[in-house]
């Protein structure tokens, strides 16, 4: 690339490009985490190399199923969401907080030099909906001086465009997508794949972003590549599998408390907490105290827990919510609704994963209109809701 | 958040299952925390509980009050002075005694309810100019579950109008008994110029603040401390969420115009 060239905020690479961006990565002292297919399915996970990303791999997806197919073209992100999201590397599911030791007067603590120094993540193929999701993670964890923070101030984001949204998906209605909307990444990508060859557009956004451009072989993207990366992705806000009414979601979940439609789901809930598990918004975690058998070493871990388990309401006497109808009530009302309190947004970014890895198939697009339709019916036609 | 190390430097029994413990740190204290506030308590190898403190004491020490119901309250409540114990904190938000200036301070205590309270009311006797009266209004399930029974009669004397209850008398008792909320109506006399903390039992504070509404006392002016499970006291862990608020957070102390609408949902 010549020097003298003006700042490129639109360049043209190949899949040698992204072997090239790979390279640049590691050389860097970045971990690159990108999706790759494992267990037939696409996780996302440690790559050793930019060719262990799923081409020619997609997936089809429906409420309570998960199944790779093979595409016809050698796409690298031609899939949606898998089970995993970003927020198993930024908020790891198992993460040791202290150790303490006995002593002569009580105890001392001590933390592990490994646990506090946080590793140098690059996340390669970021979609929209992810990439809001982890902005939502920060309102709720990045307070100052946490391992969050620490964590999330060194990650190398490469977002990727959605051209093809999955059967389950529904970011265009929650704002979220299909296009990169928000701030916070350093490259996005826009994947085609036709008879002009495998190609990525790559725009930049930020400094970090251009710096690591430098050292991909890349050619300037013409205008009309740029126009057809801007229409596929248009394309794709009028293909989603679902959506999502969004409008007043916060009043509609304040106002259904009683609804009698909580029952119907609670018929079907299992209160297995998958979708806490496989939402990427999902932060609920607990502590554990623990120690050896001669009780001279203690631990205190955090793990991910969700608002499914019985014991997460637990007072003394009891469970607040020990109805799994009052848990899956909280679980949606909390994301669509109280989330907007608490942190003045919504904590749903549409990525349809809670749909897919529902073992019973509930999908929270069919409650919500569900709910409003029982609202109405409330509230009747001369009646204000 | 590490814990903070703290000794007991005095254990006072205050009924057969509670103890209020005197703390002192032994490294950089914690902030002072205001009444209302909790701290999150570390028994070694045990576990972690919220503990609203529950006095003043010299200096950078904690007075927290503990009911043993559960393993890790159990051994808090089982240390003796010189043991060590874990400190986080202080969070939460406080009784707002600027609610009450000029006014009749009314303050009810349910049970172990009277700990959280206890600082805000000795901080008001404090100042007792400020005030106009100042009654306090403690039920307790029998005599033997009376908290800081021997603080009583020095309440009175420095001014406050103290009536005491129990649900289930002794042989010995010779004051009155039943709940607590009947007391509410003769406590109030001028409902437009009084403030009311009130502190128990989940279903205590809302038939008590739901008798202060009927007598006239503005929601806006009654301050309750609510309570969820609780597991980092950082707003980091979503245990304690109560609808809208996070109690660690945005509580334990609200103000029951915010607590009423939710106190009314089950389940929530």
């Amino acid at each position: 690339m010549d020097a003298t060239t003006t700042t490129p905020t639109s360049r043209l690479i190949d899949t040698r490009g992204l072997e090239d961006l790979y390279d640049a990565l590691v050389e860097e002292g970045y971990r690159v985490i990108g999706p790759t297919v494992q267990d037939d399915a696409i996780v996302l996970r440690e790559l050793s190399s930019a060719q262990e990303l799923p081409f020619g791999w997609g997936v089809r997806l429906q409420p309570a199923g998960y199944r790779l197919r093979r595409r016809d073209d050698t796409a690298a992100f031609g899939h949606s969401a898998g089970p995993q999201s970003w927020k198993r590397f930024l908020h790891p599911p198992r993460e040791r907080l202290w150790s303490a030791t006995r002593t002569a007067d009580g105890f001392e603590l001590s933390g592990d030099r490994a646990d506090d120094e946080p590793p140098r993540y690059a996340f390669l193929g970021v979609r929209p909906c992810d990439l809001r999701a982890i902005a939502i993670q920060d309102r709720v964890l990045a307070h100052p001086g946490s391992r969050y923070a620490a964590r999330r101030a060194g990650v190398f984001i490469i977002a990727v465009n959605c051209t093809e949204p999955g059967e389950t998906c529904f970011c265009a209605s929650m704002g979220t997508g299909p296009g990169v909307r928000d701030p916070g990444h350093d490259l996005a990508l826009t994947e085609l794949v036709d008879d002009g060859g495998h190609r990525f557009l790559v725009e930049v956004g930020s400094q970090q972003g251009l710096d690591m451009l430098w050292q991909v072989r890349s050619k300037r993207a013409g205008d009309a590549t740029v126009q057809q990366a801007r229409s596929a992705v248009e394309a794709a806000a009028g293909r989603m599998g679902r959506q999502m009414q969004a409008d007043g979601l916060r009043g509609l979940m304040a106002d259904s408390h009683q609804a009698a439609r909580w029952d119907d789901v609670a018929a079907r809930c299992l209160s297995c907490g998958n979708c806490t598990m496989a939402c990427p918004t999902c932060f609920c975690t607990t502590i554990e105290d623990t120690t050896d058998l001669t009780g001279d070493h203690a631990e205190r871990w955090q793990h991910w827990d969700s608002c499914f388990d019985l014991d997460f309401s637990y007072l003394a006497g009891g469970s607040v919510r020990s109805t799994p109808k009052s848990r899956y009530r909280q679980w949606l009302t909390h994301k669509l609704g109280t989330w907007h309190d608490q942190f003045g947004e919504s904590g749903c970014v549409g990525c349809g994963r809670c749909i897919v890895w529902c073992p019973t198939g509930i999908d929270l697009t069919e409650e919500v209109r569900a709910l409003r339709t029982e609202r109405a019916q409330r509230s009747g036609p001369w009646e204000r809701s | 958040m590490w814990p903070t190390r703290y000794v007991v430097a005095a254990r006072q029994a205050e009924s057969k299952d509670t103890v209020t413990l005197t703390l002192r740190p032994v490294e950089n204290p914690i902030e002072p925390p205001r009444p209302g506030q909790f701290t999150m308590l570390y028994a070694y190898g045990v576990g972690e509980v919220p503990i609203s403190v529950s006095g003043f004491a010299r200096g950078q020490e904690l007075v927290q009050t503990i009911r043993a119901i559960g393993a890790v309250t159990r051994a808090l409540c089982a240390a003796a002075p010189g043991d060590m114990i874990g400190v986080r904190g202080p969070f939460g938000t406080q009784w707002q005694l600027s609610l009450a200036e000029g006014r009749d301070l009314l303050v009810v205590a349910g049970g172990v309810g009277l700990a959280p309270l206890r600082p805000a009311l000795l901080a008001a006797l404090a100042e007792r100019a400020g005030y106009r009266r100042i009654v306090l209004l403690v039920g307790a399930r029998s005599p033997d579950d009376l908290l800081f029974a021997r603080e009583l009669e020095t309440w009175r004397g420095r001014g406050a109008s103290v009536r005491v209850t129990v649900d289930r008398a002794d042989a010995d008792w010779k004051g009155e008994v039943g709940l607590v909320t009947r007391f509410i109506d003769g406590a109030v006399t001028d409902p437009a110029r009084t403030a009311a903390f009130v502190c128990g039992p989940e279903i205590m504070m809302r038939i008590c603040a739901h008798a202060l509404v009927s007598r006239g006392v503005a929601a806006e002016n009654i301050l309750v401390s609510l309570e969820r499970n609780m597991r980092c006291g950082a707003a980091l862990c979503g245990h304690c969420q109560l609808g809208p608020l996070l109690l660690c957070r945005d509580g334990p102390v609200v103000n029951y115009a915010d607590a009423a609408p939710l106190a009314a949902k089950q389940e929530l």
